[in-house]
């Protein structure tokens, strides 16, 4: 016969009950963010309240950073003076040139009537912690939708990409590296304008060309640069270098492996960087509509 | 092998308060999301997962799925992964903690490490699983060191997070 405890003894539902809930709630989570993307939402309010101890946790490694750079010696200081006077002089006499370049090119692109070039706004952020998730490549910067980052936009550093905005929440954003497996950067060979897609592999500093045939013109040290006609990344920013071609017959494609160029996980501020580009309008009467942004899976 | 706890030198312990436990759970919270990067990444045990599974052995009336869970999701937006892969793998522990925690209590803190450490294992099983799932690669087998980490922290949190409940000694013995 049933036992029924009294009701002070009662407790609810019982662990495994609980369990069965719990686990149910988590993997309907689980679907619904993996196939569908409704939960921003849900992630931008636990955002605003992990924030404080985002930023608290954040703080003990900025301190030790400041007394570090208390504690540099005059040398370092003076070789650091040194080095960057140098780095201007050089950097101005190529800004010159620009100038008239830019004149140049501006002059010439009147003459055959072609659209200017884009404008691009940047702006600087703190890293504040690579995301600890052994399974992608992640980092959060201090600005957020508050800032005026929006999904999607570049992320570069003094010499190159270095990812893109994945989530932006209010005061802080994601950024998938592009060493990250599934991230996508639409590149061109500098030597000879030839496209072609740069993947992450989810190793550090390991970067493949997908797709390429192996007639195609790709060499050890060649660089690669942004091509910009995916609308996301400004043309012309520096990717990465090739660093091994493979041309096995037994493969479809041609094995290119490449290096980041950017300091991928070695930097403490990055730019977020938003190019204003006016696309023509979209043509309405399509019957499938393709979508012209790469798409962004984040694994 | 039975270890069984030597009931005779125990002291009696004060009633745990649930504002410690929730301050303990944050501090595992932030101990977690400290810049841990390159190789540290890889000992990092999960705070969080150890804390909870504490709790859950000592005070089970105290502390439950709800917060293991809420804990989960937090981590998750932390970490920028799946939503929920965490919140399924500490409610998973939780049960097992819950359950287990008559028996886990009667052994000495050597083999109560014994089964902690497989538990958080299970705790990156789950995580890894929905990972696979989901089309990640995976990481190498030294994802699960920070597990082997973890256990060995055992002792040390068990002695930290007991502090509280030792009772004072009289001040008027002095």
């Amino acid at each position: 016969m049933e036992h029924q405890p009294p009701p002070f003894f009662n407790t609810g539902p019982t662990p495994l009950v609980r369990l069965l809930i719990f686990s149910l709630l988590s993997i309907a989570l689980l679907v619904t963010d993996t196939q569908f993307r409704y939960l921003e939402t849900l992630r931008q309010i636990t955002s605003v309240a992990l924030y404080p101890l985002q930023r608290i946790a954040a703080a003990p490694a900025g301190i030790a950073q400041r007394i570090g750079e208390f504690f540099v010696t005059h040398d370092s200081l003076r070789a650091d003076k040194t080095r960057l006077a140098q780095q201007n002089a050089e950097n101005a006499v190529a800004l010159q040139q620009l100038q008239v370049l830019r004149a140049e090119n501006a002059h010439l692109r009147n003459l055959l009537g072609a659209r200017g070039q884009i404008a691009v706004k940047s702006m600087l952020a703190e890293v504040l912690y690579a995301a600890r998730d052994p399974f992608s490549r992640r980092i959060v910067i201090d600005r957020g939708s508050q800032h005026g980052v929006q999904n999607g936009q570049p992320v570069i550093d003094h010499i190159g990409v270095i990812g893109q905005v994945t989530r932006a929440y209010p005061w802080l954003s994601e950024v998938n590296l592009i060493t990250d497996k599934g991230h996508v950067v639409p590149v061109q060979n500098l030597r000879n304008g030839t496209r072609g897609i740069l993947a992450g592999t989810g190793n550090d500093g390991v970067l493949e060309m997908r797709f390429v045939p192996h007639s195609a013109d790709f060499q050890n040290g060649d660089r690669l640069v942004t091509s910009g006609i995916d609308g996301v990344y400004p043309p012309g920013l520096p990717v990465a270098e090739v660093t091994n071609v493979e041309r096995n017959a037994a493969y479809p494609f041609a094995g290119i492996t490449c290096r980041p160029l950017a300091g991928v996980n070695n930097h403490a501020q990055v730019l977020v960087v938003s190019a204003e580009r006016q696309l023509p309008a979209r043509p309405a009467e399509e019957e499938k509509p393709v979508r012209a942004k790469k798409s962004r899976r984040s694994g | 092998m039975i270890y069984p706890r030597p009931l005779a030198s125990q002291e009696i312990l004060l009633p745990v308060k649930s504002s410690f436990i929730f301050l303990t759970l944050i501090g595992a919270l932030l101990l977690n999301l400290l810049p841990w990067s390159g190789w540290w990444l890889w000992f990092k045990p999960d705070f969080v997962a150890l804390v909870v599974l504490y709790w859950c052995i000592e005070q089970p009336r105290k502390i439950g799925f709800t917060m293991a869970w809420l804990l989960g999701l937090m981590m998750d937006v932390a970490d920028g992964s799946l939503f929920g892969q965490h919140a399924l793998a500490y409610s998973v522990i939780a049960y097992a903690a819950i359950v287990l925690h008559h028996r886990v209590l009667r052994f000495s803190l050597a083999p109560q490490m014994l089964h902690v450490i497989p538990l958080l294992l299970f705790n990156d099983l789950i995580v890894l699983g929905v990972r696979l799932l989901a089309g990640a690669d995976f990481p190498g087998y030294r994802y699960f060191i920070g597990s082997f980490v973890a256990g060995l922290l055992w002792p040390l949190l068990s002695a930290l997070l007991k502090l509280p409940q030792h009772p004072r000694s009289d001040p008027d013995h002095v």
